[in-house]
């Protein structure tokens, strides 16, 4: 152990491994760029062709499947990323509902200005809630975000503002002339859409979503790396709980009113949980997938009443079980519509690779 | 005189919710699975003592007749789902999650079915003379069926814990939550002592049910309530704790009828209300074993 090793290998030398070329990292690849451009193609279709050609009542009911994407994506947030299952995020699709009608009809925002600013709301609601449930670990979470959902569902009731058991109707589209403004939610759904993907994407990628990455993995782990985990899975929570918000103010936009009943109905977390399970948990196609499937279920089976969600029920059940990646998990790897993994190639042609030293 | 007959009518409510949560914390503190189908099944119960009550069955063969079918039914849910869903989440580090999905997957599923089977329409289980039948104390009067409740929760919740405590089952129940690769060891198998303590929450559950539906007006919906009233009084009462339990339905059930008292229309917020304030003042529960490791109901 007395003899000094020479920092740099040189040829000939014994302690040295043959040099290899370092390895070429490249992200997304040939699968990546197909489905990136079969999505980009999806959304043209969509904002371009779809609005002029179908009737409005399907536009409505597009809108509704933008906003489980949204939905689907942002509790994947929670749940796929930050490994926190919230059964109480219809607390603030209910808040954002409820944000967006008195926001455009008391205060008098524009809708569109109205809907971005329930989703900060949801976001400014969430923070000081986190302190509470984050008290909570695992299934008592779970029970725990609901139990705070009831709560926002009986104090929304007992103000005599927002309108009591019977809820609100928005009034700030009347007058306005239904193909115009079916035209407009739809398209500002979409874009909105689009925007939540994207960022949610930009977020996993970045240091944080990393940072979020390890945490789900173990927490302790990431904590002794330098992981800041609490902080990370508040924002998980804050932004998640903004697009919850976000998507019950489109919802509300769409339907023209809200009341209580429905707008907190655990129902929208059982959308949730759906799209992400039977999609894909943990991956950015997977809510976008089961989004689609949810509602085409929605659509086929709803002149049975609820018969969808007996079917769906059975179906989360059998995906956790036999096919725990989901959906998209059977598919990923073929092809993908985010270049979101990472491919190592040797870095030479015909370069041996050697066992690394060192390491 | 009101608000000593609401605090009388809280502590009998209490033995409801007790009855109630006793087999969600024995299923949380055996396995850490927490089933989120634990409502909507004890409405299932309920429904199912029904129909039998309405082919002419007398209600306590209905209850003898419901009570087992729970435990058999919990014994195959416990072998055909939440032991897979285990298995699948040892394998992954993100670990609670497959079995709570799947049991929500359930709760949305049955509730669904039973709202298709029997429709929204609230029922109530008829009792005929008990469902008015009071004990005159004073000047309060004291109903016979929620002081039956009461005592049936508290010889339920004694019966368990003489179970876990004096038993070779329940030592071996034990011994498997502890540590169940251990246990595996000295010759217990964990997947039956698993289904076991599930099939004794679902017969508590079954009963619990039946209670809930003699006393209140029930629909498919109503699982969702049963379900955050038994949580919240496990946690009030503090984790792993039976008698906690106990004490944790008295304090949910005091909240709700005290608070119905102030205002009628805010007697479960009430409740709610007071769980979030256990949470924040004390975390875990009102009443907490000494040791560390406080999972097992012992």
């Amino acid at each position: 152990m007395s003899e000094a090793v020479p920092p740099t290998g040189t040829p000939g030398s014994p302690h040295t491994a043959p040099i290899v070329p370092a390895p070429v990292v490249s992200r997304g690849g040939r699968g990546s760029l197909v489905g990136g451009g079969v999505l980009l193609l999806v959304v043209v279709l969509l904002a371009g062709v779809v609005p002029y050609v179908v009737t409005l009542g399907a536009l409505s009911s597009l809108v509704m499947l933008f906003a489980l994407v949204i939905l689907g994506t942002t509790w994947n947030l929670l749940a796929g990323y930050g490994g926190m299952v919230s059964v109480g995020q219809q607390a603030y699709v209910g808040v954002g509902g409820y944000a967006l009608i008195q926001l455009a009809d008391a205060v008098g925002a524009p809708p569109w200005a109205a809907v971005l600013a329930a989703g900060l709301i949801g976001a400014a609601i969430a923070l000081p809630t986190s302190y509470l449930v984050f008290r909570l670990a695992g299934g008592y979470f779970a029970i725990g975000t609901w139990v705070v959902a009831e709560v926002f569902r009986l104090v929304t009731m007992q103000i005599d503002g927002l309108g009591g058991g019977s809820g609100l109707s928005l009034s700030a589209f009347r007058g306005t002339d239904p193909v115009e403004r079916v035209a407009f939610v739809y398209w500002f759904a979409l874009a909105l859409m689009v925007a939540v993907v994207l960022g949610t994407y930009l977020l996993m990628g970045s240091r944080v979503g990393l940072g979020l990455t390890a945490i789900r993995d173990d927490r302790v782990a990431a904590s002794s790396l330098g992981v800041a985990v609490d902080r990370g899975r508040r924002l998980v929570y804050v932004a998640g709980s903004a697009g919850a918000a976000l998507a019950g103010a489109l919802i509300a936009l769409s339907t023209l009113g809200v009341t209580p009943g429905s707008i907190y109905s655990v129902n929208w977390t059982a959308a949730m949980i759906f799209v992400v399970v039977v999609g894909g948990i943990g991956t950015i196609e997977g809510p976008l997938v089961g989004a689609v499937l949810y509602w085409v279920l929605q659509q086929a089976l709803a002149p049975l009443g609820t018969w969808y969600l007996v079917v769906l029920g059975a179906v989360a059940v059998a995906v956790v079980l036999l096919a725990p990646r989901g959906l998209w998990g059977l598919l990923a790897g073929r092809f993908q519509l985010f270049p979101t993994t990472y491919r190592a190639h040797p870095g030479a042609v015909g370069a041996m690779v050697a066992p690394k030293t060192g390491r | 005189m009101d608000w000593l007959n609401a605090g009388v009518q809280g502590v009998l409510l209490g033995g409801q919710y007790a009855l109630l949560a006793c087999g969600l914390s024995l299923i949380f503190g055996v396995m850490r699975i927490v089933n989120l189908a634990h409502g909507v099944l004890a409405v299932l119960a309920a429904y199912l003592s029904l129909v039998l009550v309405q082919q002419g069955l007398p209600l306590w063969l209905a209850i003898v007749v419901v009570v087992p079918v729970f435990a058999a039914l919990g014994y195959a849910v416990q072998r055909g789902l939440f032991n897979p869903a285990l298995a699948q989440a040892r394998g992954r580090t993100s670990g609670e999650l497959a079995p709570l999905l799947v049991s929500f997957g359930v709760a949305v599923a049955l509730t669904n079915l039973l709202q298709e089977v029997f429709s929204a329409d609230t029922r109530k289980i008829p009792t005929g003379e008990l469902a008015s039948a009071g004990l005159p104390l004073g000047q309060l009067s004291i109903g016979v069926l929620p002081l039956i409740t009461l005592i049936v929760a508290a010889v339920v919740i004694a019966g368990v814990q003489l179970f876990l405590a004096r038993t070779a089952t329940g030592r071996a129940m034990r011994a498997v939550a502890d540590d169940a690769g251990a246990a595996a060891m000295v010759g217990v198998d964990p997947k039956h002592m698993y289904a076991v303590a599930t099939a004794l929450a679902f017969a508590t559950l079954a009963l619990a049910g039946v209670f809930v539906g003699m006393s209140t007006q029930f629909s498919p919906g109503h699982g969702d309530l049963v379900l955050l009233f038994a949580f919240e009084v496990v946690i009030i009462g503090g984790l792993g704790s039976l008698w906690g339990t106990l004490a944790g339905g008295v304090v949910l059930g005091l909240a709700q009828t005290i608070g119905a008292q102030i205002d009628p229309q805010s007697g479960v917020l009430a409740g709610h209300i007071v769980f979030l304030a256990v949470l924040v003042v004390r975390p875990g529960g009102l009443i907490t074993r000494g040791t560390t490791s406080g999972s097992v109901p012992a």
